[in-house]
């Protein structure tokens, strides 16, 4: 019920080189089963993941849900390759990533994973065209300024492209993240709360962008508070004290 | 590509932070400023001494009487050059072209008004040849005038003027030492400020009047020869030596009761002065070295601190331990290279000050801005190292939550 809601004149996308074919949903990009994470906070352990297993295929758009507290974010992150579980499997796009070394993550999060966070971060002191170029430049790309000119090109701010963050709107911002994500071509699109700190319209027109960017055969997750937002997903995970509830929605009196 | 794009945002953060960058440079551009701007007047003084020593010619000896040591502790000059030492020097060392013996006392000159308290040398007439002076107004005295312990002085050029004024020509004026009067005979050209003593600030009068007139002395200060200047001044100087030792009926197992110099050895005291000036100067810069290098790595503490949240999203998105630690390292040595750059800017425009307003000379060696820029640019790999790694192994999930 999301593709056919896109508004193309709002959002205005425009070509995203993607060589992906679209909603293969039988291909598995990501498989998770049985993760655990622990952290201990004084002299308790908290178990922030305590045996989830998942499977989201190539172009599906999956919302990730949850109260505070109940290792939404702790899954966000493992999925993220920020940081190992301490024990279960994860295959991304085909590769055990579940035990690498950090360096050998950095690579895989390069490579894999595109990152829209709430507050943009978007570095300081850095023009629009150089965020993007960052990924590309650390992914040791030759035509990094070439690709990253074409991503901005596609969010719609190649006439912002020597904008520094702090001249830009929140939706400006937000929109060069994107780009940012999208630069390295990756296999994943993870969204931190990505309407969180923008206001209602700005944030629905960010959404329609994930859903165009959706249409093209991305495979997105929303990590969301936001039942309006989960409720524009393919699906909806729910997790509750480290655990996926089955079945269960997000807001399920809303609809 | 990747590194020109971190050059420019570390260039771009220091500027961002302009008052903080000069702060934490300060420590590097003092030391480095300090350092140079006092390499170039120690080069300036070293070749302005060395070519006042030059100046006097490397065939010059001097014997100056010997110190006795008791137990250790070194007693005054004693009184153990007479005349005819220096007379049997110059009959049996044939080497010796030219001799002077030379007393040394301190007087008042007193010329109608001006008093001054100032240096009386008893010498030979030879001694301007010896010593290659020169006189700027009429002559020496003669050999004649010491014979019969004439009353003549020739004043050197900052006395004359002194006593006489800019204007006024001394010569075969009277002048007073100690009371007692004195007829000029010419005045000395300036030579320049040397050593302790300074030889515009005195006045040569015959040896013999010298002694028996006004310093009442029957030993010598110091005898001073030239040497030919073909012969070996090694063998020379033995020579010396030997006869000295006989005249004076040393045993063998006494020291000389005299001490000779030569030129030579002036030089090489020249410049093992400036080798130590040199070593203090490498230890004061490395110290103002270290505590600039401490200010770096203090502020690039504080700087991955504050940069946190920013070395999470470039994890995030894929930056290796390396890159971070590479680009903080980078930053460092921008911040130490740039202080060093103005360090040696800031000596040299000392250096060439101090010249402008004293007129001391001095060199800049480019050699010495090659060394200190090199220091700078090792003191922020060094002082950077330990910023950066601790940047480089931060934990990306925590840096990402950090506020």
């Amino acid at each position: 019920m999301t593709g056919d809601m896109i508004d193309t004149d709002t959002a205005a996308p425009g070509e995203v080189p993607y060589d992906g074919e679209a909603h293969t949903a039988v291909a598995p990009v990501i498989e998770a089963s049985n993760l655990v994470k622990s952290y201990v906070l004084g002299d308790t352990e908290v178990r922030a993941l305590d045996g989830v297993s998942l499977a989201i295929g190539r172009g599906e758009k999956v919302s990730i849900t949850g109260p505070s507290g109940s290792g939404k974010s702790t899954l966000m992150n493992i999925l993220g390759c920020l940081g190992p579980p301490d024990s279960g499997s994860y295959i991304l796009a085909g590769e055990a990533v579940a035990h690498l070394s950090g360096n050998r993550l950095a690579e895989i999060r390069n490579r894999y994973i595109g990152f829209v966070f709430q507050t943009f971060n978007l570095l300081p002191r850095m023009s629009a065209l150089e965020n993007v170029e960052l990924p590309l430049l650390y992914g040791g790309a030759r035509d990094a300024r070439a690709r990253a000119a074409e991503a901005l090109k596609a969010v719609g701010l190649a006439d912002r492209m020597n904008h520094e963050s702090n001249q830009l709107s929140g939706g400006q911002r937000q929109r060069v993240a994107i780009a940012r994500a999208i630069a390295t071509d990756p296999s994943v699109l993870l969204a931190d709360e990505p309407t969180g700190n923008l206001d209602t319209r700005t944030g629905e027109e960010i959404m329609e962008f994930f859903d165009s960017l959706h249409a093209q055969g991305r495979t997105i997750i929303m990590v969301t508070h936001d039942p309006e937002v989960a409720r524009q997903c393919d699906r909806q995970i729910h997790i509750r004290d480290g655990q996926i509830v089955p079945g269960e929605s997000y807001a399920p009196e809303g609809g | 590509m990747l590194f020109w794009t971190t050059l420019k945002v570390s260039l771009r953060s220091l500027l961002a932070n302009k008052l903080r960058t000069i702060l934490s440079m300060l420590g590097i551009i003092i030391g480095v400023g300090a350092v140079i701007a006092m390499l170039a007047v120690g080069a300036g003084a070293q070749k302005m001494v060395l070519s006042q020593v030059t100046a006097l010619g490397s065939n010059l000896i001097m014997i100056m009487p010997g110190q006795f040591r008791h137990g250790g502790v070194r007693s005054d000059p004693v009184q153990t050059l007479i005349l005819d030492d220096a007379r049997a020097i110059m009959a049996g060392v044939p080497e010796v072209v030219l001799a002077s013996p030379m007393v040394r006392g301190s007087v008042q000159f007193k010329y109608y008004g001006e008093n001054k308290q100032a240096t009386v040398m008893g010498v030979a007439s030879t001694y301007l040849k010896i010593r290659n002076f020169e006189l700027a107004d009429g002559r020496m005295f003669t050999e004649g005038e010491i014979a019969r312990r004439g009353k003549v002085a020739v004043l050197g050029a900052d006395l004359a003027t002194d006593l006489y004024g800019e204007d006024n020509s001394p010569v075969n004026t009277e002048v007073r030492m100690n009371g007692v009067v004195f007829t000029v005979v010419g005045v000395l050209e300036q030579k320049g400020t040397q050593g302790p003593f300074s030889f515009d600030d005195q006045a040569l009068v015959p040896y013999t009047t010298a002694m028996n007139r006004i310093l009442g002395k029957d030993y010598l200060d110091e005898i001073d020869l030239k040497i030919d200047e073909n012969a070996d001044q090694e063998a020379v100087q033995d020579h010396i030596e030997t006869l000295l030792r006989r005249r004076h009926a040393l045993r063998t197992d006494q020291e000389n009761d005299y001490r000779v110099a030569n030129m030579a050895e002036m030089v090489s005291a020249a410049s093992s002065v400036t080798s130590t000036f040199t070593l203090l100067l490498s230890a004061v810069a490395g110290i103002s070295l270290l505590v600039g290098g401490i200010g770096i790595m203090n502020i690039m503490l504080v700087t991955v601190t504050e940069r946190t949240r920013e070395i999470g999203i470039r994890k995030a998105i894929g930056a290796k331990d390396r890159d971070i630690l590479v680009q903080f390292l980078l930053e460092a040595i921008v911040l130490s290279t740039l202080g060093g750059l103005v360090g040696i800017g800031a000596g040299v425009g000392v250096a060439k000050a101090a010249t402008l307003v004293s007129g001391f000379p001095t060199i800049i060696n480019t050699a010495y801005m090659i060394v200190a820029l090199s220091f700078s640019v090792g003191v922020g790999v060094f002082f950077g190292f330990y910023p950066a790694r601790r940047a480089a192994a931060l934990d990306p999930i925590e840096a990402l939550s950090y506020e």
